[in-house]
Parts: structure tokens; sequence; C-alpha cells
């Protein structure tokens, strides 16, 4: 197992002018019952401008590799292995000093449940201002201005008065506004929105969706999109990388996954997803089985237990040898190409319609 | 795992006129549940009302499934529970096989609640952890007086391999279980008593997307091979759509259109239905390139403005009004009937008194209300 976790990890691709590069990311964590290796090996870059949509089930992985760059991790209890660079600059050893002058000002970041990531204590103007006043070093009066211009911004109506009122005062929808005014206060270089709507009704979703877009547009931001919601991702992403396990299993642009996916579990993914167009009749096709504990992951290809493809591979290879993740546009599967694609269009694809 | 079960026939059941499908099971009416709001010091006073439920009509027939779709806040699960009794009504009726129930007291139901049962939300909440999968399951059995022959273990063994679960796991506690498979265990016990009306609470909403699946999948055969109506309660379009043969789409409280699954998913009238159904975002998967690289959209898009107003003082008239596109002084004035719109099918049902074309294709302009993306969207251009 060890041996063949070194292997996966070795060829690192170059490409480190990038915008954001994660190079053979390893993060571990210590636990009573023994150490969780919640991701394992993950390479991806980030260009300024685009989205990155990461996708995956609960335990994936992918907030925990998000939370790693921002350095939101317990030390007391996580290994971090391989490198994170942000413009060149390593965040992996940086120090805690370092990490706060980038927090909420070049790196910002959008929370799940706007509720518990706002203070209570403080009225929502404030908790706006402050990143703006630490980071800008500007006064408070410019910074409250500041505020109030971003709150009209993400469509707060009547902002000067609201600015005033606590989190508790606004709704759900107005609250993940709020979130975002805050985070995008400093005018950041890479957004991370973690399910920033998956707490949200679907009629708002669609409006703070639209309204990330519109923003993007304006601030040229860099986002990573984290979702276990493929239509979400569909939505806002140019680019997408599907998370099993604590790797990436698969990665391009949405339109080649979408168009034509080659991992048996983003297949899994989409057959198990029932769409407004899809044939109501058709039983869905779950994947079988359940994500595998990170005490004990499965040697080999981490799906291979759940995957129904093996049997093509032949041979011992998915249980033995870890598949690997190109650069481009790849899945890290053991099929061949040719495999993958007469699967998909002759298999999946069917069912899809 | 569910695939090659095998399913039981159902046990001989009292055959009498009201089980044949397609006869009304479940039919409440003007169903009214407020909530009163205590405030004020130093005497706690009564303030105010949520009407969570204000006055809703659904039937449910034997061996359907009704969907019962709505954002957060609408009334669904408070529907829910009124359904199981598990509130007290403030007002209107709920009659079981043409039963009275709206009232009833704990000796009048017992009866009737082994023949309705509820499927809850969170498969971690509902399981008691001090007791193991057989207590679980028998447990309803043992209350209700039922003895299955061979045993009440013999019974449960059987209902874990109905639900996929591994027979021999009847002496495991609910934490050995994954979130999925606790589902299935909520399920096995809904089952037990053999009922004719499962209330399925958001069954599927905390699960991941590939678990999601079995479980739903699970839910339909059930449905279907035991002949077991379901009132699917879910927020998830896309899921209703796919289990339930008639929905019903809530708002504020009341249901604002009823019909079959076509009707409302295909050729939806209240402009909320639109709004709500063209907000779901959209996975185009294995579809042909195009020439200009760019996929067009099919489907209309619609932005409401804001959130949906507080149900203790909702709007007068169509409570929709605060955030159509097509309100006027009518809408205000007039609470709009749920009827029969002209060029509907029967059954579908619509609440508007400016009922939008039936098609859900794209139209010339979008309509977007938000000011803040018009803004944006206008500086733009």
């Amino acid at each position: 197992m060890t041996t063949v976790t070194k292997e996966a990890g070795a060829p690192v691709p170059a490409g480190a002018d990038a915008f954001l590069s994660v190079r053979d990311l390893h993060v571990s964590f210590k636990t009573e019952d023994g150490v969780v290796r919640a991701v394992e090996g993950l390479s991806f870059d980030l260009e300024r401008g685009r989205t990155l949509g990461i996708v995956g089930e609960s335990g994936s992985g992918k907030s925990v590799t998000n939370l790693t760059i921002l350095g939101l991790h317990n030390p007391m209890f996580t290994t971090v292995e391989g490198e994170i660079l942000l413009e060149g600059q390593e965040l992996t050893t940086a120090r805690e000093s370092e990490l706060e002058k980038l927090r909420g000002n070049k790196v910002a970041m959008i929370f799940q449940d706007p509720l518990t990531a706002l203070s209570p204590y403080y009225t929502v103007g404030r908790q706006i201002a402050e990143p703006y006043m630490k980071h800008m070093r500007a006064s408070k009066k410019a910074a409250w201005e500041r505020a109030v211009e971003m709150l009209g911004k993400v469509g707060i109506p009547n902002p000067r008065q609201r600015a005033k009122d606590y989190p508790h005062q606004f709704s759900g929808g107005m609250r993940q506004r709020a979130m975002i005014a805050m985070a995008l206060v400093c005018d950041p270089d890479l957004l991370i929105a973690d399910e920033p709507t998956t707490a949200l009704d679907v009629t708002v979703q669609a409006q703070i969706l639209d309204l990330l877009k519109d923003l993007q547009r304006e601030f040229g931001s860099a986002i990573i999109f984290i979702t276990h919601d493929l239509g979400v991702i569909a939505d806002m992403a140019d680019d997408i990388m599907v998370m099993y396990a604590g790797g990436a299993v698969e990665r391009g642009t949405v339109r080649e996954v979408l168009r034509a996916p080659q991992h048996p579990y983003t297949w899994g993914l989409l057959n198990s997803m029932p769409r407004l167009d899809s044939d109501p009749h058709a039983p869905l096709a779950p994947i079988p089985g359940s994500p595998p504990s990170l005490l004990h992951p499965p040697s080999g290809c981490r799906f291979h237990p759940r995957c129904t493809f093996q049997d093509r591979v032949g041979g011992a290879r998915c249980v033995t040898e870890v598949p690997l993740l190109g650069p481009d546009r790849s899945s890290a599967c053991h099929l061949t190409a040719e495999q993958k694609r007469t699967i998909f269009d002759e298999e999946i694809k069917p069912r899809l319609r | 795992m569910t695939e090659d079960l095998v399913l039981p026939a159902p046990r001989e059941a009292a055959t009498d006129a009201t089980d044949a499908p397609g006869e009304p099971l479940l039919v409440v009416e003007k169903l009214v549940k407020h909530f009163p709001v205590k405030g004020g010091f130093p005497i706690r006073r009564t303030v105010g009302q949520v009407q969570a439920v204000d006055g809703i009509d659904l039937t449910v027939h034997v061996g359907e499934s009704f969907g019962l779709v709505g954002e957060s806040g609408c009334g669904k699960s408070t529907t829910g529970r009124l359904i199981t009794k598990l509130l007290e009504p403030t007002g209107g009726s709920i009659s079981y096989r043409g039963k009275d129930i709206t009232h009833a007291t704990r000796r009048q139901l017992a009866p009737i609640r082994s023949e309705i049962q509820m499927i809850f939300q969170d498969p971690y909440s509902s399981l008691n952890p001090r007791q193991t999968v057989g207590k679980i399951i028998s447990g309803p059995m043992e209350i209700n007086g039922l003895e299955p022959e061979g045993g009440h273990e013999k019974r449960v063994r059987e209902l874990l391999e109905i639900v996929g679960l591994n027979p021999e796991h009847y002496n495991r506690f609910p934490h050995e279980f994954s979130g999925g498979q606790r589902q299935r265990i909520g399920v096995a016990r809904a089952l037990a008593l053999e009922p004719k009306l499962i209330v399925a609470d958001e069954p599927v909403s905390a699960l991941d997307v590939s678990i999601q699946a079995q479980v739903v999948n699970l839910l339909q055969k059930v449905q279907q091979e035991l002949g077991i109506a379901f009132l699917f309660i879910a927020h998830d379009l896309a899921v209703v759509r796919h289990f339930s043969q008639r929905v019903a789409v809530m708002y504020l409280g009341k249901v604002i259109e009823v019909g079959d699954r076509d009707s409302i998913y295909t050729r939806p009238r209240h402009p909320y239905t639109h709004a709500l159904l063209s907000a779901v975002p959209e996975v185009n998967v294995g579809g042909e390139d195009t020439e200009d690289g760019e996929d067009v959209p099919q489907r209309e898009r619609i932005r409401l403005a804001g959130d949906v107003p507080s149900p203790i003082s909702p709007p007068s008239g169509c409570r929709f009004r605060t955030r159509c596109w097509k309100a006027q002084d009518k809408c205000a004035a007039e609470e709009p009937p749920l009827i029969q719109i002209s060029g509907n099918h029967a059954g579908h049902l619509t609440a508007c008194h400016f009922p939008e074309e039936p098609t859900i294709e794209a139209r010339d302009e979008d309509i977007v209300l938000d000011p803040a993306l018009v803004a944006l969207e206008e500086s733009d251009d």
C-alpha cells in the first residue's frame, strides 16, 4: 500500500506559474481511532478569473483541501505534506502571521451556513467593514461606507439601514449575501466558496449563483466552488474536479466532463441523480455500497470495491495499483481510453436520456 | 444490493371496497394549523400566529404516490405531521378511509395509527441509540399487539432483507450503520405494521447523491410492489418528479398548484411553479457539441427577488403577489381559488388570477426581479 501511494504522488506536473498551484497534497488527522487520511496526493492548478468546481460526496476531502489552503486546520492534530503555492508563495509552511495577512484579503472564503459563520454579537456592517479596516488600513468611517456599498452591490435593499442590523435580523438568503459582501470587500484574487448555496432554497440559490457569476465578471477573482451538486457545478464552473475518498478521480473543463465523462464514479453520480428532463419511469442506477472509511482506505484504486467495471480491466490491477490522474483532461482509472469511450457511449449514455 | 431482493407478498388484508386502487384513502379539507407566538412582559400573551398551514385540500388515493414540494417554511412538513396526528389541527378536517380523524382521541386513533406510518428526514435522530435494530423494528409490532407468524424476530429479519440490509444485523445498534443504512432501518420500521399510507418527510435529503438513489429506488419498490400509498414531502423537485405520480406545490401555507406529474413539470400555470422549475440547476450530460460551442438554454430563466415572506403576517390576497411579476391590484384584494383553469387537464388545479402559458420553454426575455442582478447585468452590457 505504502509503496503504491508513493508512485501516485511521484509524477508532479510542472505548472508553477499558475495563480494557485496545489502539488501532491497529503492531509491526515490523528484521531482516537487512528490516522484519517483525508486527502492523498492531490494536485491541481487554478488560473486567475477561472472557476474550478470541486464535486464530491461527504468525506471526499473537498472541504479539507480548501481549509488547508487557508491554514484553517488545527495544527495540533493535522499533518500536511506537499505544496500549496499562491502566486509562488508557499502556504503549507507559512507562519500564522503571514496567513493572517492573506485571509480575507487576497484569499476569502464563503461558508455553507451563514448563521454560524457570522458573529451574532456584531452588526453586519461592522463585520463587513472589519477586514477592510485591517487589510486596507482604512478609517472606521471609510470602511463603513465601503460596507454599505458592498451590501448594496449584493442586493440588500436599503443597505445604509440594514448595515446596522444584526445577523438574526436577516433572512437566510440575505445572510448569504452579507457573507458574499464580506468575502469580496477587499477585492480578493481567490474566493473559496464551500457549499455556499446548500442551505438555501432553490429560488434563492438561483439568485445567489447568478450573483456570484455576475460579481466574478466584475471583480475578476478566481473561484474554487465546492459542492455535491453536479447541477450547480454545471451552472457555475469552467473546470471540474471530481473527488472521491481523498483524491481527484477525474478532471477537465465542464463541457468535457459532462459531455463525455470517463470515470466510473462520475458515471455513477450522473446515473444516480434524478433530473428534470430524465425519464421518470426508469429506475435510478445507484452506485452500490457506500463510501469507504478513510481510516482504512481500500488498496489500489479507492473506488474499486464499488466499481462495476473492474472485470473489464482484467487481472488485479484495480486492487493493487493506484491509477494516476494526469494534469489536464484525464481520469484516474485503469480502463483504456477506448474502453471508457465505448462504455460511456453504449452503456451509460442511453440510460441518461 | 436492492436489485435482487425478493419481496414477500403482502399479507392478506381486509378486502373491502375502499382498498381498490384509485379510491380516495386520505382526504384533507381546509386544513389549518396556526402556532401561537408568545411575547410581552411580565404577562406573556399571544401576540401573533404563525400561519404554517392555512386551508389546504389534498386527496391521496389508494396505492398512489403523492408529492408535496415547496421551499422551507411553506408548511409541507407541518402538513405531514398533521396527517400523522403528531400535531393537533387548528381547523379543517382529515378523513382516513371515510372516517373523520381530525380530533380523534388516542383510543379512537389506535387502530388507524398502525396504518399510517412515517419516515423521518434525519436518520440519526429518528432511531433510539440505546435500542438494537431488532428492538427498533419490532417495537411497533409489540405496541400494536401484532403477532406475526413465526414470531417477531423472523418478521424483523424478513423486513431487514426487504430493505436491503443483512438479517444478521439484528442485534446491532444504530451507530454501527451509515446514514443510508439507517434510513433503511427507518423504512423497515415503517413497514413493520404493513401500513396503507406512509408519510415520508424529506426521507433522502440528508443523504449523499449515490446513497440517495439507493433509498429512492427502495421506496419506489416498496410503493409499487406492496401497493402502499405515499405522501412524499421534499424540496428537491427532481426527486419528487421521479417518485410521485401526482404533485402539489405549496407556498406559504397554501397549495398553489396541484396536478399529475406531467402537468406540473411540463405545463405549469402558476408563476411560482414556473419560477421554482426554472431555478433548478440543469446538467446537460452527454449532449452533442454545438457549432458555436455554447449551450443555448432551452428553459426559461426566472429570478425572483428576495426570500419568502414571514408566515406570521402573510400578504393579503394571493400570497405570492409580493414576489410575482404579474401582480396587480386584484391579487392583493382577492385570494385566487384553487380551480381548474381552462386549457388544463382534469385534476390540474391552479390558484392564480393571471396564469402563465402552459410551457417551460425559454421566453423572449428573461424575468429577472432581483435588483442586484439587474444592476450587475446592466453594467455588463
